[in-house]
Order: C-alpha cells, then structure tokens, then sequence
C-alpha cells in the first residue's frame, strides 16, 4: 500500500526537480503522442525543443524566442503575485487586450504628430487600461464578494468583441481601403516598439520583462508587500491576524497583473503585431497561467519558465512547416506541461510512504 | 430595425434551445461541487464532449452514440482531474484551469479532419398530442429530446441529491469531508464519482452544442458556455431548480440578443454579442446570495 505523508515544510529538492520532472514526462508522453501521429517522436522532439536555439537557422529563431517570451514574462509576473495570495486573476487576456486597445488609441489619437513623449504615453495608458479591465472583478469581489475568477474570465469575451468593434469601427484605418484592423504603428516613428539592437528581437517590452523579474524579486524577498503575499498565500489566518487587509491586498493583485498584462498587449501592438485587428490576441493570457506555475510562481522561474514556453512556440512552429504537425498538438503539449507539473508536485508536499500504512 | 420580425412564440422555444448545452454542463457541476469539489475544467470537458461526440455521431451515423460518446469523452478527462485532484492532492482552481488548456488543445487536435461537416440529426420527432397545443406546443413540447433529458437530469438530481440517502452522504462529504471521513464514508471514491458525474454531464453539454445547435465542429466553438455553467451554479445557490431558472434566463438573453441582430438593431452587433457575458456578471453581483458547501474547494488528506 502507498502511503502520503504530509511534509513539514516544502521539500527544497523537490520544488527545483518537479519543474525539471515535468518538462521530462511532458517529453515522453509528448513523444508517444507524435509517434500516434505518425511523426518521429526524437525529430519532432528534437525540433520543438533544440532547433530554435542551436540549428543553422538558430540566428533567425532566437530573436523570436525574446518576442514570443517577453508578453508571458511580463504577464506571469503579475498573475504570480495574486496566485500566491490566492486571488485569482484569470483574465489576463482580456486585460492584455484591453492595454493594447487603450495604448493604441493614444497612438492613434496623435497620429501623425512626431515626439518623444507619444510612446512613454501609450505605456502609460496601456497599463492604466489593463489596470482598468482588471479593477472590474477587484471591486466586484470586495464590494460584493463576486467570484473574481469567473468575472475576470467573462470579461475575456467582452475584450474580445471591443477588439472586433474597435477593428472594424472606431479604430479602422482610414486609408485602408475598408479593410478590418487599424493604422500599422510600427511604421509610425513615435509610437513604434522598435527593436533596440539590430536583429536582435530586443524590444521595450522585454526591457519591461527584466524590470518586472527584479522587482518582483526584490519585492517578494525584501518589501513588506511582498510578505503579506507570501503570508497570506501560506496561511490566511495567520495573514488575518498580522493584520494584512485581505481587500487592499486582492486590489492590489489584481492591479499589478492587470497593469503588467496591459502594457504586454501595448508593447505587442506597437511592435511585433503592428496594429490592431480582429485576431490580434493569440492566448498569451491563458499561456502566462502555465508559465507562472511552471515557474513555481518564483520570478527567476518565471524567466525561465517563461523562455520554455516561448521555445515550444516557436519549436511548435518549425515542427508545423518542417514536419507538418498539426498546432493544436502544441497547444496540447503545454496544457500537458502543466497537467504534470500538478500531478508530481505532490511530491514537494508530501512524502511518499510505501509498505502498510499505519495508523490512519 | 424592426421589432414585429421578432416571433414571441420562436423566440421561447428556441429559449430552451439555447439553455440545454449550459444546463446540462451546470447540474454535473452542481454535483461535483455538492460533493464539495471545484472543477474549472468545465470549459475543456464541454468541449472535449462536443468533439467526441461529433466525431462518434458522423462515424456511426447516430447522434444517440455521439451523445454517449461525448459523456465518456468528458467523464474521462474529469477523471484525470480527479485524480490529480483526490490521489496526488494538487490544487482544485490549477488543476482545473490545466484541464481547460488541456481540453481545448486535445479537441483542436481530435477534430481536425471534421471541420465543415454536417452532424447527422435527430429524426424531427414531434410529441403527439402535446405538441399539437397552439402556442404552449411548439414552445415546450416540440423540441429535440436532449432538451428534455436535460429536465429529466435536473429533476433527477434534485431526487438524488435531497431524497436518497447516497445524496445525503455526497452532501456530508462536501459540507465537512473530515466529518464525514471519521463516519467510515469513503471521500476520495465518492468525490471521484461525482467528478465523473460532471464531467459526462459536461460533454452532453458539448455535445448539445456541435450536433444540434449550430450543429457543426469548430474550434472553441463553446466560447465560454463551461464558465457561465460555472457561473450559474453560483447563481443558482447549489440548487438544481434554480440552476433551471438561472440556465434559461442565460438562454433567453442569448437568444434575445441574436434576434435584435437579426432585426438590425442600431447597437453594432458586436455589443450585443458582449451582452450574454455582461449579464452573467450582474447576475454574479446581485444573485449570488445561496452559502457554498462548506468543504468546496479545500483538499482532503486522510492523515490529517
């Protein structure tokens, strides 16, 4: 008979393996799904996984990974924050989508005026929209005691539809011949998230990203806040009776998520996606969910969790030219990645007991 | 626009329609949380049922099979929930997150040969008698008979859940698991059983969706209806008459807001696609007054 034997504290050994763990099972069965496909599970394998970072073509792929990494950084951060306190913000993606609206339309309002400030402004206000989106289910829950996770998740389709609305209406490019989508901002000097270092792939938003990882860090490590987090997300009643107020801290949580995810959907929209138009959000909101788990909500392993699934992404696409794996399959392999991750985290928590379980 | 387009008569039969697919997926969540479980994987087990079952109706040619097809589909992915959920302890809002991106790659994957085919249908079957009465027939009684399961269920699982004794047990469990573990019930096996329960109602659900109602496969095509389920068995205060009444108040938004679109109504049709969401929310806020089972959500461990 097997036996779980609840730890003390944590296992430090485990909470470093049960990531590496994951990652390995999510391989093999990932490669046994392939081979069901009728794909070579050690080349697609291989090609998810290494291609981007060291085939011939790896100078074209890396710049890619720092694109794709960037906006699940800068969004998991934020969710890390509430995810440890226990609020839970599911609805980045319409927060990503509503920061890039906002964004844009500081952008486009100027356009075609030149100036410094324009760009700083559009951060400004993409954070404040996706601070905004995500101030909706905060009041919501504190002033009602609404469900945050079901309200910050209907308001993913709302932005959805303001997206369309916005792409098809307001926003539309006047010169673009009706055509759905708006005026392309990288090609407007002021508003545009150009890359900082030629063929590099480095844009503001990664600049963002770092500067996200080592404030998360030095707040979660060394400020009070980030204490109250901890504190709250390991023991509520003892959070209660260090007086941490529970309204101020699923407020702030969910500002920090919605701001971060609002300025990820900025810095998309004025640099690699360009416009706004219908299909602009491509699931960043819901990936950074994975990331931030795989990164066991810590922000180094975010960063790291982070490239991971950055790498997947864009290993999934050469596999999909190269090899003709169908995308969904990606898509299956990093729900797969967190399914893991889930199952063998047990092994931090608890122990394993084999042999007659003793007295129950 | 013009309003007079707009059949009062349709407009409720196709009210009931447009309820089943979330009424079915709601009363299995109503049970999985009674037994004091929260599985958000809702969302992916609904469209995992659509797929199975779409795939298993155009293959047998039977929308029946494709309807059982759909169940086993959904109670099988909510038995891996299960058992990261009961067996390896893992959190109930992750691991069912997880099974919502799970879901929705796994049927993106499943139904790619079967985009733009047709479902087969159910043979139009017409109540005799009742489905004769003007007015009240054509909207209660002349529908497609997973409509009607989807009453026998709700009816069914108040039956269970207040007048047998298994029902009292599986609420004992969700109320206060440690309780009802020192009383000799087993927790993990009943909670396994009712997770099952839900995600089979869950893939009927899906399944409601992709071979009657729009009757196709597409990816996503939930598009959020295993989170308004969610949001419903909230609404409904963990009662399954309730769930009825707050199922077909969504039903009856969805439809309302289809018609005004088809009457060309001055609002841009993408505002009203936003209102079914938007109402969900309200109803959030001012409905959500019933008391959650009192051992929702939190992990069991016997050793404890």
């Amino acid at each position: 008979m097997i036996t779980l034997e609840k730890r003390a504290g944590p296992s430090k050994v485990w909470a470093f393996a049960t990531p590496l763990l994951a990652v390995a099972l999510t391989m093999i069965v990932g490669g046994i799904l392939f081979a069901v496909l009728g794909k070579d599970p050690f080349e697609t394998i291989r090609t998810i996984f290494l291609d981007p970072l060291f085939s011939e073509f790896a100078w074209f792929y890396r710049p890619q990974l720092l694109i794709k990494g960037a906006p699940l950084v800068l969004i998991a951060i934020g969710l890390s924050f509430g995810f440890r306190a226990g609020v839970w913000n599911i609805g980045a993606e319409g927060q990503y989508i509503m920061g890039a609206i906002c964004g844009a339309a500081v952008g486009l309002a100027l356009y075609p005026m030149e100036s410094r400030l324009i760009f700083p402004l559009m951060v400004l206000a993409g954070a404040f929209g996706g601070w905004a989106w995500a101030m909706v289910p905060g009041i919501l829950r504190v002033k009602f005691g609404t469900n945050e996770i079901l309200v910050s998740l209907m308001l993913v389709y709302v932005a959805e539809q303001m997206l369309a609305s916005m792409a098809l209406g307001a926003m539309r490019n006047p010169e673009g011949m009706g055509f759905p989508g708006s005026r392309n901002l990288a090609q407007y000097p002021s508003a545009a998230n150009l890359e900082l270092i030629k063929d590099s792939g480095m844009h503001w938003g990664i600049v963002a990203a770092l500067i996200a990882v080592i404030f998360a860090y030095v707040t979660l490590s060394r400020h009070i806040f980030g204490f109250q987090v901890r504190l709250t997300g390991q023991s509520p009643r003892a959070a209660k009776f260090a007086s941490v107020n529970p309204a101020r801290m699923i407020l702030i949580c969910l500002g920090i998520s919605g701001a971060l995810a609002g300025m990820a959907g900025l810095f998309e929209v004025a640099g690699p996606a360009g416009q706004i138009s219908i299909d602009f959000n491509v699931g960043y909101g819901f990936t950074a969910i994975i990331v931030a788990f795989l990164g066991r909500l810590h922000p180094i392993g975010i960063l790291l969790a982070g490239g991971l699934m950055a790498l997947t992404y864009i290993g999934g696409e050469i596999a999909q030219s190269n090899l003709g794996l169908p995308g969904a399959a990606i898509q299956l392999l990093q729900g797969m990645l967190l399914f893991f991750l889930l199952a063998v985290d047990v092994l931090t928590n608890y122990r394993i007991k084999f042999g007659k379980g003793g007295t129950v | 626009m013009d309003l007079s387009s707009i059949n009062p008569v349709l407009l409720l039969a196709s009210l009931m329609v447009a309820a089943t697919p979330i009424l079915l997926a709601a009363i299995g969540e109503l049970v999985v949380e009674r037994a004091g479980v929260l599985n958000l994987g809702v969302e992916g087990m609904m469209i995992t049922g659509a797929v199975c079952g779409f795939v298993v109706a155009v293959g047998t040619g039977s929308p029946w099979l494709g309807f059982i097809g759909a169940a086993a589909g959904g109670a099988f992915l909510a038995l891996l929930f299960g058992i990261l959920t009961q067996y390896l302890l893992s959190n109930q809002v992750a691991t069912g997150l997880a099974l919502t991106l799970f879901g929705l790659g796994l049927s993106a994957l499943i139904g790619q040969g079967y985009i733009g085919i047709k479902a087969p249908s159910f043979p139009d079957w017409h109540i005799p008698l009742l489905g004769d009465i003007p007015v009240i027939g054509p909207i209660v009684f002349q529908h497609d008979p997973m409509v009607y399961v989807g009453l026998i269920l709700v009816a069914a699982t108040w039956w269970f859940l207040h007048k047998t004794q298994s029902g009292l047990v599986l609420r004992a469990v969700g109320e206060n698991h440690d309780a009802a573990h020192a009383l000799g019930y087993k927790v993990t096996r009943i909670r396994i059983l009712a997770i099952m329960f839900g995600g089979a109602c869950a893939g009927l659900g899906g399944a409601y969706l992709s071979l009657v109602r729009v009757p196709q496969w597409t990816e996503g095509m939930t598009a959020g209806a295993g989170w308004i389920a969610l949001a419903i068995v909230v609404f409904a205060g963990w009662k399954p008459w309730r769930l009825l009444l707050g199922a077909y108040l969504f039903g009856g938004m969805t439809v309302l807001q289809l018609n005004l679109q088809a009457a060309g109504l001055a609002i841009p049709v993408e505002y009203l696609s936003m209102s079914p969401y938007l109402a969900t929310i309200v109803v959030l806020v001012i409905m959500s007054s019933g008391r959650a089972p009192g051992s929702l959500g939190r992990i069991f461990h016997a050793s404890r």
